[in-house]
């Protein structure tokens, strides 16, 4: 361990603009990793929610109830038109102003929704709106026999959909999905916006603090995203094999 | 498998490291001095967010303190100015990469900066770091911040001090005023920053129920910047007598005057410090 951080203040000397200050500074070192935690978790909570979301609504979307459709139908156009660091603004600074505050001090309204939960709400909701038009491709290219033949069993819409249709559109809607959600992972850098600490909040602060660290810190951004991104695909790709109805599907 | 894909990488990045150049005297080659003189244009980067020493009136157009003496070195040079605003987290590279020949945008001098881009003194300012608050919490220490989130401006030196030395949770926005909207929303406790910049605020009118309780700390320097290889070249000396100029003369105390902001004894000292021993 040392000889590691020995090497890279060696390196940091012999090239002024190659300082990878958090291999050798333990300040630094917390800085970078609990920016990676902070992004990992939140594109875990991301990447649940917008799937329970996108679930949802396309269940809802195929209601015969037309309120239920018209609002999921608007969720989904104010979500997929808007810019999603727009939507992060709108969300912490707008409507943060109206969720309930508790106070301990006096002055500091701490609101129940931090800056961490608004950036949850809003990417989800954000990736949430794509899923629900991946997922509904899928719904529908179940085929309408398949359908009436839960429906002649005796299926409800709710168990239709549920045991039925559900697990067979998920197949089909697996590749677009997977597209989606490597969107979402990358898009939680404009978290930054609103001051998540996320990788690249802290990222920023160590070269703002540390010019000579440019570089490095660029590079280390860059590789991380190229991993947790990796992660995420090769799971979604073994899940998908792994999911594989022979003679269903190509 | 990684360890090979990191090692390349890495090499990969290290090709890719520009040529160190040679700092000496024999090897000014002065390009981007002679870019900007048959340009007949020079690009001067400064705030546009820093009032009142760069930031955009009325009608859209950037104006301010810094400006006026951005201003004043394109006319000596005799070349038409051009503004581009610039972040405190991206001024440097900005002129690295050759977006802007110059840089006057309130960055502190410090050592580190140096290293990166062509700073050249006399300095043309100075400023401390303090905090505005809300009068009702009538803060009266520094070590009130303790374990209390503060408001501040990424890319600023100060958010880590305050943090190391007084354990304030900084909450650093991308810019000042997503950054003071969190204090008028009271996310955080004080919005630390320079203390030139929260005096203007506070005269401004717009934050009558806040104040500027502490004693400020860290006084740091001001430094304008030209590219590093032509620190010690054309530009970088005329810079350097652009400043030396402006302290002799009296420029800067004007312009602060002009621009409303509180006198410093910084600018005072230096006039007298420099000034002409013939003139009466």
């Amino acid at each position: 361990m040392e000889i590691i951080s020995e090497l890279f203040r060696q390196i940091a000397e012999d090239h002024p603009r190659w300082n990878f200050i958090w291999m050798y500074q333990p300040v630094q070192q917390g800085k970078i990793l609990s920016g990676i935690w902070m992004t990992i978790k939140l594109s875990l909570a991301c990447l649940v929610l917008s799937m329970v979301i996108g679930v949802l609504g396309a269940f809802a979307q195929g209601s015969r109830n037309i309120i239920l459709r018209s609002v999921v139908q608007g969720y989904i156009q104010f979500f997929r038109n808007t810019p999603p660091y727009v939507q992060l603004l709108f969300f912490y600074f707008a409507l943060g102003q109206f969720t309930p505050t508790y106070s301990s001090d006096g002055w500091i309204e701490e609101p129940i929704i931090s800056n961490v939960g608004w950036a949850i709400v809003s990417l989800s909701f954000f990736a949430g709106a794509f899923n629900v038009e991946i997922f509904r491709a899928g719904i529908e290219a179940v085929p309408e026999s398949t359908r009436e033949a839960t429906e002649s069993l005796g299926f409800s819409r709710s168990q239709s959909y549920r045991y039925v249709v559900l697990p067979l559109a998920l197949r089909v809607s697996l590749p677009a999905l997977n597209n989606n959600l490597v969107n979402l992972v990358k898009t939680t850098t404009q978290a930054f916006g609103i001051a998540v600490p996320e990788l690249l909040y802290q990222s920023v602060t160590i070269w703002n603090d540390y010019p000579s660290a440019l570089y490095p810190t660029m590079l280390l951004v860059f590789v991380v995203y190229i991993v947790l991104v990796g992660l995420l695909v090769m799971s979604m790709s073994k899940w998908e094999s792994s999911m594989r109805i022979p003679g269903y599907g190509s | 498998m990684m360890k090979r894909f990191l090692a390349s990488a890495l090499a990969g990045a290290f090709a890719l490291t520009p040529m160190s150049v040679l700092a000496d005297g024999h090897s000014c080659k002065n390009e981007v001095w002679n870019k900007v003189m048959s340009r007949g244009k020079i690009v001067v980067g400064v705030k546009a967010d820093y009032k009142p020493w760069g930031y955009r009136d009325t009608s859209g157009d950037i104006v301010g303190m810094e400006i006026d003496m951005a201003k004043d070195v394109a006319a000596k040079m005799g070349v038409d100015l051009e503004l581009v605003s610039v972040q405190s987290s991206n001024r440097m590279q900005f002129l690295e990469q050759g977006k802007i020949d110059l840089m006057i945008a309130t960055m502190s001098d410090r050592k580190d900066r140096r290293e990166i881009v062509g700073i050249v003194g006399p300095n043309y300012y100075t400023s401390g770091t303090n905090v505005m608050s809300p009068k009702a919490l009538g803060l009266t220490n520094w070590e009130d911040l303790r374990g209390k989130p503060v408001c501040g401006k990424q890319g600023a030196f100060y958010n880590t001090i305050v943090e190391e030395r007084y354990g304030a949770k900084v909450i650093a926005f991308t810019g000042n005023a997503e950054a003071k909207q969190a204090l008028r929303d009271k996310k955080c406790i004080a919005w630390v920053y320079d203390d030139s910049s929260i005096g203007s605020d506070l005269s401004s009118g717009e934050w009558d129920e806040f104040e500027m309780p502490l004693n400020s700390e860290d006084d740091n320097p001001w430094a304008l910047a030209v590219p590093s290889d032509e620190r010690n070249c054309v530009f970088g000396r005329f810079m350097a007598g652009m400043q030396y100029q402006w302290h002799q003369d009296g420029s800067l105390i004007a312009l602060e005057k002009k621009w409303g902001i509180k006198p410093t004894q910084y600018l005072a000292d230096y006039n007298e410090r420099m000034r002409d021993w013939l003139a009466d």
